[in-house]
Formats: C-alpha cells, structure tokens, sequence
C-alpha cells in the first residue's frame, strides 16, 4: 500500500502539543517539519525561536535550535548562517517579536540580503503575555492594553511587514499567507518549501509572514477565529506574492 | 631618562601624524619604551587635537605626564592651555604664523618658525606638520633624522607622489631646527 | 620577533585574530572604532566574518548566533554601547556560550564622555546583564596585556563556555606603544577548534544524532543550570591574578587596575626614592578579584590603602573593603569624567597619607 502521510519527523513523538486548542502554531511548525523532510534537509536545519508562544515548541523540534532575545532572532540567524553557511537557518517570530521590538533587527537583515528565512506569524495581539496589544493589532480589536481597541490617532496603523520590507531592494523572495483554510494551509506549505529552497540557492532573504490566530486572547471560539481571519484580517492583510525575484 | 612631550593645535594640523611619526620612528630604531596617546575633541575637523609622546629607557608610567619636557604648539589655544604644563626651563616650539601673543614664559627656550606659511610656500598647507617635525628633530635629535625620514617614507609608500614634497618640508624644518639650536 | 608599534584597539583585534577569532560584529562608538575598523580589513585576508551590525544590540546578538555554531567570536564597544549588549551577554552566559568581548571604557553614566574612564568596574565585574552570571574579567594596563589576555580570552571562553571581558579603558585602547604579536593559529588548528565544539554546537545535526539546543533559558530546569553554572564558576580561584609591586614593607598600599595602577606605579617609582614607602595591589583579573592579597597584609605594618581609579564614586573600593575587612583605612584618589589619572595627584595623596 503506498503511504499518502506521516508524521513528521521534526517534532518528537512522545511530546504533546503546548499550545492552545485551535491555535495555529501546531499547524505551522508540522508544515516546517514536513518541508524539512520533503527537501531531505531535517540534518541542516537549524531553527531560530523568537520569544513568545513562538518558542513554545522547541522542546519537541528534534532538530538544532536556539532562542533569541526578543526581537534579535534576525540578528542571531545573522550570525549563524554567516558563521556556517551550509546550514538551513530559519527564524520563527510572532509579530510583537519581528515587527515591535525586532523591527530594527528585521529591517536591517533584510535590507543585507542576508541569506536566512523568516517565518512571521502574524495574529495582531501579543499571546504569551496576556492579549496586550501588537503593532498588527488591527483597529477596533480590544487587547490588554487597548481597552478601547486600536485607535489611529493614539496607536497608529496596523503595520504591513510585508509592504514596508518590499520597499527594499535585498529581498529576495515575500508572500502573506495563513492557514485558515486547507487551501490556505497548502498554499502556506509551498511558500516555506519556496523561501527554503531560495535559502539553498543562494538568493538572499526570504519572508512567509502567515496571518495566523489566537483564540483565547481573541476571546472566541477557535472555529469563529477562522472567520475572524477570514473577515477581518484578511481585508487589512491581503494575501499573496508580495516579491520573487 | 624621560622625555614627555605634548603636541597641540587645531584637528586638521596634523598633529596627530607628528607625534606618531616621531613615536614610531623611536620603535623602529632604538630600544627604548615610548607611548603615543592621543586626545580629540568629538569633532573630526576643526575641533582641538594633542597628544603626548614619552621616550623613555624605563617603563612607561603615565603616557601622559603631567610635565612636559617639550611642548609644540601649533595654535594660540593650545599655547594658552599646555604652557603651564611645560618644565621649568623646558623648550616651547611656536608655529608663529598663528601663535601671535606673547611667550609669557621666560625660562622657556623658544624655537619658533611660521610653519603654515613655509608650507604655502611649499605649495600645501598640509605639510606644516612635516616641517615642525623636522624642526623638532634639528633641534632635539631626541630621535635620529634618517630613521624619522625612514618612518615618514614608509608611512607615504601608497602615495609615492607626495615623498619629493615631504622631504622638501622635513629638510626645511630640520635646518630652522639646527640653526636655533 | 620584533617588536611592533601598535595601538591598543588594533592589537587587542590582531590578537583575537591570532587567536583564531573568525568572526567579529560590532557597531561604532567612540573611543573602540579602530577593532571593528581593523577587524573589517583583516578578516576577509583571514578567511572570517565581520558584520557591522545595525546597533550593538545586533551585534552581541550576532556573536551569539555564531558563537553558537562553535565559531571563535568576538564583539568590542564602549561603556554605553556595553550596556545595549548586557541583555545578549547575558544569553550567551545562560546558553554557555564562548565568546570574547572588550569594553574599551569611556566616561558615564548616560553617554558620559568619549574620553578614557574606569567607570564601568562594577557593571563589569558584578553584573554584567540580568540573572547574576559571572565572568574571567581581565583588566591589562598596558598594549601587550591588552594583547596577552586577548589571545588567551578565547582559551578561557573555550575551556568554561562562557564569555570572557577584556575591561580596558580608554586610555589602553588609545594609546600605541612597542609590543610583540603572538603566534597565529594556523588554519588547521582554528578548524579544528571549530570541530571540537560540533557536538553542542548549532549548526544542523544528522537524524542519528542528538540535537543541539541551545538554551538561553531553562524552563524545566533553570535552578539545575545555575547549580551547575555556580559550581563552574566555583574553580575560577586558581584563574586569579594579580600584580604585587614592592608591598613586603610597604606601609602604604595603593589598589588600582586598568591604566591607574600603571600610573601609581611609576608613582611609587619616585615616592620610594623619597623613603615612602608604598607599594601597590593590581588585580589583573578583576573577577575573580585577588581578595587574598588583601586579606595576607600585615595590617600591624600597613598603615592605609590607598584606592586610585578613574571613577567618581569609587567602585574598585567596594572589593578592596572586602579584603581589608575594617584592619586600616583605606582612602581614595579619584579622577572621572574624561580626567585622566595624573601621576601627581598620586604623588600627592600619597605623601598626604604618609604625613598622617
């Protein structure tokens, strides 16, 4: 019989998931997992955690891995790739991670070229510590820290990382993708499967932000965020190929 | 034995490139302990500029002592500022094209020279520094004149076309310094 | 081999490069310019990596990420720009990660002055980031220690996987004086270094093996790594040293690091030809602090310390105190701000004290 799917072998099988039910990180790092595999590359690989729910996993990856400061993980994959350029290195940020406090880091790697992935995952509210309002945080959506919701005037505009890194002329290789639909999820599959392979060939830096969701900060059901992201998200970040060079 | 010795002016005298000129012609060709520590204003141009060689048979304490021996002063500022750091009987060297004011000092002995005009007339105003090394050199002979010409022709080896310019001023110098002694 | 005219920054970056230093991110601040200017010309003749980072941020950050695959790194600034490290100085330590920096020190707090200082010795020496790590600290007080302690920085760092402080102040950093380079590894042995460390190290592992994680936190596990940690530190006493300078009969010992006990030094020089005398304590590792050459004084002869830094309040003090234990007074002679410690005012604090 011929085998359609298994799992994995990036992630440890006797770990159980960490995050919250409906949240998209699981998916996320399956797909990282699964390309490594597909590409026979698991051995290369060495993933760069942001802090946050992003770092969540790296007790079940098994393979190499490190933290970053908060922000700094563009930095840190600087340093590993240029130090040892025939690894895979990829940074795993969330957005208070890459586009807040990492925006300086973020900006500047790209703007290198440096020859590293990024794997963004946006949904607009910081989720480890507590639901506090993000630089995606999109208008009107409550967070801790912004009872009333984002208002223009007092928090600006939800920020468009993958717009603002298209103003530069490094970069390589840029799309927005989620995984609320399973079309979505494949789609997202082969973008990573792209930015990896960019990595490989040389071409410079190459960014997946993935309009991802949090339910329990969101305060909704994990099916209604799928809707969120759909209705809301969405609209403010459109979807697609922002750069291929 | 120690010699300290200041060199101050302007940022942009090259009074930096004197004093490491002379230091490290000092490495070069003797066996003697010698530091060159320099000191900026934040400005790159125009701000002030010195710094402090010691010549030393013993180990350097201080590389920048608090009585000079020798005192160069390529501007009316640093007069005002360093003359009171000047040993007793201490040797002062003016560059007169700027430092117009009175050598308060009468215990000093004075070696003065217009070196931003020799060095107009030379055709550069950049060589001044090369001219008061020279000066130095022909009067204190702290250091011998083939080794620091050596030093300045080494230092100049990627710009082969400023050696004829450099050696006309460092000859200048030496002869004024000489002829004062 | 012959003796070389150096200045203080572009040896300490030779050195680092002799060592086998193969990567180097920094960022520019005033008065440590010249390593990342010279690291940026000698590293591609080398086969390394320089980076000029976007902020010293970046920079340590850089330095943990390669410090991570095993690479001999390396990242320099200057008080201030220190400070913006401590949050990546304080990763590496946790992650035990070796790699070297220096602080090239300028006056502060705040952006202080860009001139020489020693004010940074507490930062230094008792916490250099968050979460009370330790570090070697070495402190040279002239080029060719600047240069020594450089080259074998990174012995340290590799021995311990932790980083090492060169604490050089601005006036080491600046000034050029003779010295003699050490021997450059070859590119043999700088391989091999880097192989020695593949096992933790961060660079992609084969399915068969065991991963590499580095972490910069342990969350199942944090007190057991700052068991471990704390134990390792623990064997640091034989690392201690320090440079005792006519202290036998000395009834006035001065304490001073760094450019301040080579000023009193030479100080002691003349104060001795007057019939003072005085000698001097310089710890040359900073931390692990050579409270030992206090605490063996004869405090029936001594009569006083005399604690000379480039710091205003004093911080050096603080361990000399701890030494001393209350057996005699200990006073000071202070510059700051940019001063640079004067061999008369030693001179002078130290005859006042001998008159007393």
């Amino acid at each position: 019989m011929e085998k359609v799917y298994s799992r994995t072998t990036g992630i440890r099988e006797d770990m159980v998931n960490g995050f919250c039910p409906g949240c998209m990180h699981s998916t996320i790092i399956k797909l990282i997992g699964e390309v490594l595999d597909e590409m026979d590359i698991m051995d290369k690989a060495v993933g760069v955690l942001g802090i946050g729910c992003c770092g969540l996993h790296m007790e079940y990856m098994t393979y190499d891995n490190t933290t970053a400061p908060h922000g700094r993980a563009c930095a840190v994959a600087t340093g590993i790739k240029r130090a040892n350029p025939d690894s895979l290195v990829y940074t795993y940020q969330g957005d208070g991670d890459f586009a807040s406090i990492g925006l300086g880091e973020s900006v500047s790697a790209a703007n290198r070229g440096e020859n590293i992935t990024v794997i963004f995952v946006n949904n607009g509210i910081y989720g480890m510590t507590g639901g506090q309002m993000a630089p995606t945080t999109l208008f009107g959506m409550k967070a801790s820290t912004a009872p009333k919701g984002r208002i223009a005037e007092e928090h600006g505009y939800p920020m468009h990382m993958c717009e603002i890194l298209n103003q530069l002329t490094a970069p390589a290789y840029l799309e927005r993708t989620s995984c609320n639909t399973p079309a979505n999820v494949m789609k997202t599959k082969k973008a990573i499967r792209k930015a990896f392979e960019n990595q490989l060939n040389g071409k410079g830096f190459s960014m997946v932000e993935i309009i991802s969701n949090c339910p329990t900060n969101w305060g909704v059901e994990p099916l209604d965020s799928l809707t969120f992201i759909e209705e809301k998200m969405l609209p403010e970040y459109p979807l697609g190929v922002i750069r291929d060079k | 034995m120690e010699t300290n010795l200041c060199v101050a002016g302007f940022g942009g005298q090259g009074v930096m490139t004197l004093g490491k000129f002379l230091a490290e012609a000092t490495c070069d060709s003797t066996d003697k302990n010698v530091t060159f520590f320099p000191s900026y204003g934040a400005e790159q141009r125009g701000g002030t500029a010195n710094c402090f060689v010691v010549i030393s048979d013993e180990m350097v304490g201080a590389p920048l002592g608090d009585v000079m021996d020798d005192l160069i002063v390529m501007n009316e500022p640093s007069l005002d500022r360093f003359i009171g750091t000047l040993k007793e009987g201490g040797t002062l060297f003016v560059n007169s094209s700027i430092v117009k004011g009175e050598i308060t000092r009468k215990d000093a002995k004075v070696v003065s020279a217009p070196v931003t005009e020799l060095a107009l007339e030379l055709g550069n105003a950049k060589v001044l520094n090369v001219i008061m090394l020279g000066i130095y050199i022909g009067y204190t002979e702290v250091v011998s004149l083939e080794v620091v010409w050596g030093t300045i022709e080494h230092k100049l080896g990627k710009k082969p076309k400023l050696l004829p310019l450099n050696k006309e001023a460092f000859e200048k110098g030496l002869a004024i310094g000489r002829s004062q002694r | 081999m012959a003796r070389v005219f150096m200045k203080g920054c572009e040896a300490i970056a030779e050195a680092a490069v002799r060592a086998g230093c193969r990567f180097f991110a920094g960022y520019p601040i005033t008065p440590q310019n010249e390593i990342p200017e010279y690291f940026a010309r000698r590293m591609p003749e080398v086969g390394g990596i320089f980076v000029q980072g976007e902020s010293e941020v970046a920079s340590i950050n850089m330095v943990y990420g390669a410090g991570s695959t095993g690479t001999r790194s390396m990242t320099s600034s200057s008080s201030c720009g220190i400070s913006l490290k401590s949050e990546g100085i304080s990763y590496c330590a946790s992650a035990r990660i070796p790699m070297v920096f220096a602080n090239i020190s300028r006056g502060g707090p705040g952006v202080g002055s860009i001139h020489p200082a020693q004010q940074d010795y507490l930062q230094a020496t008792k916490a250099s980031g968050n979460g009370g790590f330790e570090m070697l600290v070495f402190a040279p007080s002239t080029v060719q220690e600047a240069i020594d302690m450089t080259y074998n920085a990174f012995e340290y760092a590799q021995r311990d996987r932790n980083p090492v402080l060169i604490l050089c102040d601005g006036v080491i950093g600046t000034m050029m004086e003779p010295v003699k380079l050490p021997e450059m590894k070859t590119d043999e042995e700088v391989a091999a270094f880097k192989e020695g460390n593949k096992e933790w190290a961060c660079i992609g592992h084969g399915k068969d093996v065991k991963r590499s994680w580095i972490e910069p936190g342990h969350w199942r596990g944090q007190e057991d790594a700052n068991i471990e940690a704390a134990a390792m530190y623990e064997t640091w006493d034989k690392d201690v040293q320090v440079e005792e300078y006519l202290v036998e009969d000395a009834q006035i010992v001065i304490a001073a690091y760094g450019i301040s006990a080579r000023v009193a030094k030479s100080a002691i020089d003349i104060l001795r030809k007057e019939g003072i005398k005085v000698g001097l304590i310089r710890p040359i590792t900073v931390h692990p602090f050579p409270y030992h050459s206090f605490e063996k004084l004869d405090y029936s002869r001594v009569k006083a310390i005399l604690d000379v830094e480039m710091s205003i309040p004093a911080q050096l003090i603080y361990d000399v105190k701890l030494g001393v234990n209350n057996r005699c007074p200990i006073e000071t002679c202070l510059r700051s701000g940019g001063q640079i410690m004067s061999r008369d005012a030693v001179l002078d604090a130290v005859r006042k004290l001998n008159e007393k």
